[in-house]
């Protein structure tokens, strides 16, 4: 249970925190078809923390609910990827991010579907459908920018360099997710990574953009140990409830 | 004690919040409604993760029983097996297109890439020469397009399964 519970946090984090970063979007879009598409996403993301964190308050049965998971956790107890946390920076990095974490999240949501928690299942199964239209889009914007003009190609490819590093994090496994593996309940995540990498590359070749070669990895969020982008991005997605504790819309 | 059909009568007065000429049965949201011992057990599920109408559907279950005398229920809300447009009615396809959002196509969109969009027929003049304008539209369960004849742009309902 404790596993179960610490893993729903890494991967609920990962879409509240995305989540809370595409809806400072909203409104900002670079045209109001990607506003609407990338406060959408957003949506769906936050959507689908709320039934993860809704499972692991249960599961963690000390009477907290998805909001104080949410809303009540201090910086080192979030568990999400950084690479999630990364300001929005331009488009291109925008894209690149949101291509990175869909292409993984497909993979991930795909083997979660036959996982033997059955709400873990379910939750999969209600998300993957909306995954699937992130990546649809995040993977059309990736080789659009990519294998377009000089100056959307020129940033695509240094979003690649800039975000690169943060991505092996997504595969992370430590005590729990072998444990989750060996139980049946998660995937192995490293059985995941050729898959994605295959994925990935197979639209950076659409996009005529390239992987860094050489580069290290980076990142330790899922032991809740995030870059300095985390404390600005918490001060807003906390901000009300701290201030008027409880409130509620 | 109302019998489950005049309780499935009394939910009918339960619209999307969006799309108000659906009720929650057109729609599929509501999955069943059940009696027990401890009064009935109303299984909704929502469209997508995020639906922000969930919340308030809800509540107006509740009104709605309440104005009924009913007061013996709880609402369920259950992910599995997962909401497709394919729990959308026929008589609310139909609807849908009345009220001029484009129900879904019998096409789901499963290539990741450069997929052709469905052909979607305009709500309004009939016309298949629509086109895409964004995959994401209004609402999280919709998509935008334009009809090329009428120039009439437009909600299309995407089909997700």
């Amino acid at each position: 249970m404790e596993h179960t519970y610490k893993f729903l946090l890494r991967i609920g984090d990962d879409s509240l925190i995305l989540g809370q970063r595409l809806a400072e979007l909203c409104g900002h879009g670079p045209i109001l078809e990607e506003d609407i598409a990338l406060t959408n996403i957003s949506l769906d993301l936050i959507g689908q923390a709320t039934n993860i964190y809704t499972y692991a308050a249960q599961l963690e049965g000390k009477g907290r609910d998805a909001d104080a998971l949410a809303f009540l956790r201090l910086e080192h107890q979030y568990l999400n990827a950084i690479l999630v946390e990364q300001p929005n920076g331009n488009f291109a990095d925008t894209l690149v991010r949101q291509f990175f974490f869909d292409v993984y999240r497909k993979l991930l949501f795909e083997q979660l579907l036959t996982s033997i928690d059955q709400q873990v299942a379910a939750i999969a199964e209600k998300s993957l459908k909306e995954t699937r239209y992130h990546l649809k889009h995040s993977s059309e914007w990736v080789i659009r920018l990519g294998d377009g003009t000089e100056l959307s190609k020129e940033r695509a490819q240094f979003a690649i360099l800039d975000l690169w590093r943060y991505t092996e994090e997504l595969f992370y496994m430590d005590e729990t997710e072998i444990q989750l593996a060996k139980a049946g309940v998660i995937p192995n995540l490293k059985d995941l990574k050729p898959l994605w990498m295959e994925q990935v590359l197979s639209v950076l070749n659409l996009a005529t953009l390239t992987l860094p070669e050489n580069q290290g990895f980076f990142g330790a969020g899922r032991q809740g140990r995030h870059s300095e982008h985390m404390g600005f991005l918490l001060a807003q997605l906390q901000y009300m409830q701290r201030v008027y504790p409880n409130m509620q819309w | 004690m109302v019998s489950k059909e005049e309780l499935l009568a009394i939910l009918d007065a339960v619209k999307d919040p969006e799309i108000p000429v659906l009720s929650i049965r057109d729609l599929g949201i509501l999955r069943a409604v059940n009696l027990t011992p401890d009064g009935w057990i109303i299984d909704i599920t929502p469209t997508y993760s995020g639906c922000p109408a969930m919340i308030t559907i809800e509540e107006e279950i509740a009104k709605v029983l309440n104005a009924h005398g009913i007061t013996q229920f709880t609402i369920n809300s259950s992910l599995s097996p997962a909401w497709t447009t394919d729990w959308i009615t026929e008589e609310g396809k139909q609807k849908l297109e009345e009220y001029g959002i484009a129900p879904p196509v019998e096409e789901v969109d499963k290539s990741v890439l450069f997929s052709k969009p469905p052909v979607v027929p305009c709500p309004k003049c009939k016309e298949t020469h629509t086109k895409m304008i964004s995959q994401f539209g209004s609402t999280a369960c919709k998509a935008h397009y334009q009809c090329q004849e009428c120039l009439e742009p437009f909600d299309y309902f995407k089909c997700l399964r």
